[in-house]
């Protein structure tokens, strides 16, 4: 499956069906992560019941501390 | 006055905006490099005055990219809020800097906050155990705060105005916990500008009393992402900060991280506040990298750097060999274990 993750087209393994599983993928903790499919803020505890299709445009922006 | 006059054509800001960017009160939590370069900005866009709180002193490794330090401070090791307030009365005479040097706790924030209300803090801190602690104070006395991080290329940044964003609480669920600082993935200055514009250019909106960007900011300069997130979806009805049943708990102290000094055994212990997961990764690999050894067992890892040995055990709990002193403890803690 390709989407386009933060703007990037990226191929995804096959086994990567959910929000919570692309999460995972990228090693993103689904507590300080915020994402987004298509424009849509995904709340987090659907991100397990969220599917993600070939060719979702999907944000995922994460929180860091450095300053 | 034609100090400002490029900013008075700005017509958002007008003369009418430059006038009230005078009487305003800006509360700056850190002089790193967030707060360097957020500092130099608002005291040059003539702030009526700033406080700058920092319990850190000048090093060299800071010059790449905290621009208001020079070599000297460094050779001084002078306390970061002295050298900045020293920089930014020389840069412009008519602001009034207050700098403390101290370490911003739930304490000093709150009474900084309760005592002198600020009209908008600025978050230039490099933690979240801070961050949480300004979230909470900022709902408890309606003062607005702006977010702002960076890490390597990437950084991000979100208003949060109480009574209608949601607050930082609502956006985490748990406080990122070990993740990449600083001092373990790096950080190139061009990020730190970025972030910063966008802090001060919503600091400069609510010092005009216009309407500002409500949305979480995220980019990354390396890789030319930039990003903007509508979250008022995410304020969440039983938040412990915003919400009707709130309580405020960073302000607890059974809730803060605690450091003592193990007597006797030039040792500090830190407990931290939070018992979330941590991700030791990008810790290990910089390890690694500069070939420090860690030894690892079931319960703990441990490793050296620079003379001071670190044992984090899995409970979250940390102990920092080689150092009697919490100040240098907690800056140690902060740089290496986020
Ligand atoms: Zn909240």
């Amino acid at each position: 499956m390709r989407c386009i993750i933060n703007g990037e087209m990226i191929d995804l393994p096959a086994h990567i069906r959910t929000v919570a599983q692309l999460l995972q993928h990228f090693r993103i903790h689904e507590k300080i992560a915020i994402v987004e499919v298509n424009a849509n803020i995904i709340m987090k505890e659907k991100y397990e019941h969220t599917a993600i299709a070939d060719g979702d445009r999907i944000e995922i922006v994460h929180f860091v501390g450095g300053g | 006055m034609d100090r400002y006059s490029r900013q008075q054509l700005f017509a958002p800001i007008g003369e009418r905006g430059q006038q009230s960017i005078r009487e305003k009160h800006v509360l700056l939590i850190g002089a790193g490099a967030l707060g360097a370069a957020n500092a130099e900005t608002l005291v040059r866009a003539g702030i009526g005055k700033i406080t700058i709180v920092d319990r850190d002193y000048v090093e060299w490794s800071n010059l790449q990219r905290q621009q208001l330090y020079t070599e000297e401070d460094a050779a001084k090791r002078l306390p970061k809020a002295i050298a900045a307030s020293v920089h930014l009365r020389a840069i412009n005479s008519d602001v009034v800097v207050e700098p403390i040097v101290a370490d911003a706790d739930a304490r000093l924030i709150e009474h900084i906050v309760g005592r002198h209300r600020p009209d908008v803090i600025i978050d230039s801190t490099d933690n979240f155990d801070v961050r949480m602690i300004i979230n909470d104070v900022s709902q408890k006395y309606d003062v607005p705060w702006i977010y702002g991080a960076c890490v390597g290329s990437y950084g991000l940044s979100y208003v949060v105005i109480p009574n209608e964003t949601p607050c930082l609480r609502c956006l985490l669920e748990d406080v990122p916990f070990g993740v990449a600082t600083c001092d373990t993935a790096g950080i190139i200055s061009p990020v730190v500008h970025m972030v910063v514009a966008h802090q001060t250019a919503e600091a400069l909106k609510i010092c005009v009393h216009a309407q500002v960007n409500r949305k979480l900011v995220s980019f990354d300069t390396w890789h030319g992402q930039y990003h903007m997130i509508d979250v008022h979806k995410l304020k969440k009805d039983d938040c412990p900060s915003c919400g009707p049943k709130r309580t405020y708990p960073a302000l607890q102290y059974e809730n803060e991280t605690k450091f003592a000094v193990l007597c006797g055994r030039e040792t500090v212990q830190i407990r931290p506040a939070h018992r979330g997961e941590r991700e030791w990764t990008t810790l290990l690999s910089f390890l690694t990298k500069r070939g420090i050894q860690v030894e690892q067992n079931d319960y703990l890892f441990s490793f050296t750097v620079n003379s001071h040995r670190f044992v984090v055990f899995s409970d979250g709990r940390v102990l920092i060999h080689g150092t009697n002193d919490v100040q240098e403890a907690k800056r140690l803690y902060y740089q290496y274990l986020g």
